[in-house]
């Protein structure tokens, strides 16, 4: 049932509008979608992976990696400006995952997401046992940092930071597209399909890989930090391996093939999550399984998939996911 | 470190890696046959230990005799084994042989997830303790140092057992010669007739008995809480990457290395002791791609 064009571009313009307004009409909404914002730029990370068709069990590494550095800064600069606490937030990601990625990228599939959960929870026992650095199980609390060196009130902030956080969503949700359309991000998906051939073309696929874990370990970063700046606290939870399940759980549930699938994978699990701890406190996890379950056996290519054949086939929506990868999802 | 922490430190890491040898190798078993990495297999190893914990606590605070903890660990396991594991392999696994590994992984994280909260709904929060078998068997003095006998010589003892039990199993029955043959080559067992979705049900049966035999034998040394099942698995996973997938014998190797590094650091570095799993598999990694007892895979253009 095809609609008209103007309905298909208008659909993901209504759900940016709705992310602008929805704080404002019901202001308790702010945190969930706050969280569900941080959580899917680090979802995004994982789908850039994904293209490779590789899957990291431990991207919650960068994750904490940010958020403990975004901390750590902010801590030692008294409170700290939020651009200097991001920043650094995501540059000790990328170092960090250079460090890790020349070894991991040697690896393929189970021994790639293995040996990135066992980086992640080396990272993890560190936090934990290490207490007089990090402030162990009880984790670090993070002081609310001045914005462009104002202090603002508690309710200013979280607008500023929430408002902020959508717009560098947005960002991230059209650069890490520009970057999978690019030559190195084609390079990228080649090493899903057939790594000998892009071998055969005088290309080192570990490079490659190299840097699509890089960038996926920015995302992840970014959300990492964003995320410890909302919530005012890190914990050594943050790099737990359910958490980076959780990531992998979400990139399949909006749709492993294309960029939008992060974001709308993560709203739709924040808020199964919330309700569902709400009022099923008691089956939450047994609630998410079996919506993961459904979705693998019955709509593999996620929601963005499910949308994307309710509206039109063919028709490019977010320009970033040609349909020749919503085949590949389904093989 | 004298010579008594030093054997302490042996022993202990002997017991744990029996344990662990017992839930690592039903992985392997499995991941050798139908080529996925099972998530939830952390969830049968906890069940294990609370179905053994809770029903042994309630036979015996009724008065049963107590050698009856060792039978039912083995009742135990089997019935988690059959019970869950079937039903997970016949209604869920057989559905997803054909898609990405990726995929493959996730429905079992979706199983573990569910199962965690049954096991939550039927056994509370509460941790569970029920050591009978471990009284049972008294205690050893060895170098001074006194110790449980169920851990020091019956958790090994059991550990082998089930090892050369394997062995001659899949050597020397036929349903072992055909869970061989569906390991070595899916397509040529199709082909002479092997009924490889049966194989398969056999197999995920006896690897997730494997795992719960494993939960039903540690519920005796530590008490049974939840979240265990989490732990155990990360820490399997690692036992079979560092022994190579799918090796048998290699993952009894790897477990006691594992088993006797963390011991150690419990008395050297105590910071260390959950590292040391980890450290292991990433230097053996480094050195050897496809594990220690792996056989590096020919690659397809």
């Amino acid at each position: 049932m095809p609609f008209p064009n103007a309905v298909k571009r208008g659909i993901p313009l209504a759900l940016v509008v709705a992310l602008i307004v929805l704080p404002v009409i019901d202001p308790t909404s702010q945190v969930m979608l706050m969280l569900a914002l941080a959580k899917g730029l680090a979802v995004l990370g994982v789908i850039v992976l994904l293209q490779a068709g590789q899957v990291s069990f431990g991207h919650a590494l960068y994750f904490a990696v940010a958020a403990y550095t975004a901390a750590f800064v902010g801590k030692a600069t008294g409170g700290g400006e939020i651009i200097v606490t991001l920043l650094a937030g995501v540059l000790a990601a990328a170092v960090v995952s250079v460090v890790v990625g020349i070894f991991v990228v040697r690896y393929r599939h189970i021994f790639f997401g293995m040996l990135n959960l066992a980086v992640s929870m080396i990272f993890f026992s560190f936090l934990e046992k290490f207490y007089f650095i990090t402030g162990g199980s009880d984790g670090l609390s993070v002081a609310r940092p001045t914005v462009l060196g104002l202090s603002l009130e508690r309710g200013a902030f979280e607008g500023v930071l929430y408002y902020g956080t959508l717009g560098l969503s947005l960002v991230a949700l059209f650069l890490t597209h520009r970057f999978l359309s690019s030559p190195i991000g084609q390079m990228l998906r080649a090493i899903k399909t057939n790594e000998v051939r892009l071998e055969y073309l005088g290309v080192s696929p570990r490079s490659v890989l190299l840097v699509g874990y890089v960038v996926s370990a920015v995302l992840c970063g970014l959300g990492g930090a964003l995320m410890a700046t909302a919530q005012g606290i890190v914990t050594p939870e943050y790099a737990w391996w359910i958490r980076s399940g959780e990531f992998v759980f979400i990139a399949i549930l909006g749709g492993a093939g294309s960029v939008s699938g992060a974001f709308a994978g993560a709203f739709v699990y924040e808020a199964v999550k919330t309700y569902a701890a709400a009022f099923a406190a008691d089956i939450w996890q047994m609630i998410l399984g079996t919506v993961l379950l459904l979705v693998i056996l019955f709509a593999p290519t996620g929601l963005v998939g499910l949308y994307r054949s309710a509206v039109t086939r063919g028709d490019d929506i977010d320009a970033g996911a040609p349909d020749r990868r919503k085949r590949e999802a389904v093989s | 470190m004298n010579l008594q922490l030093f054997a302490l430190a042996i022993f202990d890491g002997i017991s744990y890696a029996a344990l662990v040898f017992l839930v690592a190798v039903g992985l392997t078993l499995i991941f050798g046959v139908l080529r996925v990495l099972n998530v939830a297999h952390g969830s049968f190893y906890a069940m294990g230990a609370y179905a053994t914990a809770s029903v042994g606590g309630a036979i015996f605070a009724a008065g049963w005799a107590p050698w009856l903890a060792f039978p039912l660990m083995l009742v135990a396991a089997a019935a988690i084994g059959v019970m869950v594991g079937g039903p997970v392999e016949k209604l869920l696994l057989s559905r997803i042989y054909q898609m990405e590994d990726v995929l493959q992984i996730l429905v079992t994280f979706a199983v573990f997830m569910i199962l965690e909260d049954v096991q939550r709904l039927i056994w509370g929060v509460r941790p569970l303790f029920e050591a009978t078998a471990l009284n049972q068997l008294g205690t050893v003095s060895v170098f001074g140092i006194t110790y449980t006998v169920y851990q020091l010589i019956f958790l090994p003892l059991v550990a082998i057992v089930v090892l050369i039990a394997l062995r001659l199993g899949l050597r020397r029955t036929l349903t072992g010669r055909l869970i061989t043959a569906v390991t070595e080559d899916r397509e040529a067992a199709v082909t002479i007739g092997i009924d490889v979705e049966r194989v398969y049900l056999i197999t995920f049966i006896v690897g997730a008995t494997l795992a719960a035999f494993g939960g039903a034998l540690a519920s005796a040394t530590t008490s049974v809480v939840p979240g265990m099942g989490a732990d155990m698995i990360v820490l399997s996973f690692a036992v079979v990457a560092t022994a190579g997938m799918g090796q048998i014998e290699g993952a009894a190797i790897t477990a006691l290395l594992i088993g006797l590094g963390r011991s150690f650091a419990v008395y050297l570095w105590p910071e260390l002791q959950v590292l040391v799993p980890y450290l292991i598999m990433f230097a053996v990694l480094l050195v050897r791609p496809q594990g220690l007892f792996g056989a590096a895979e020919a690659r397809k253009i």
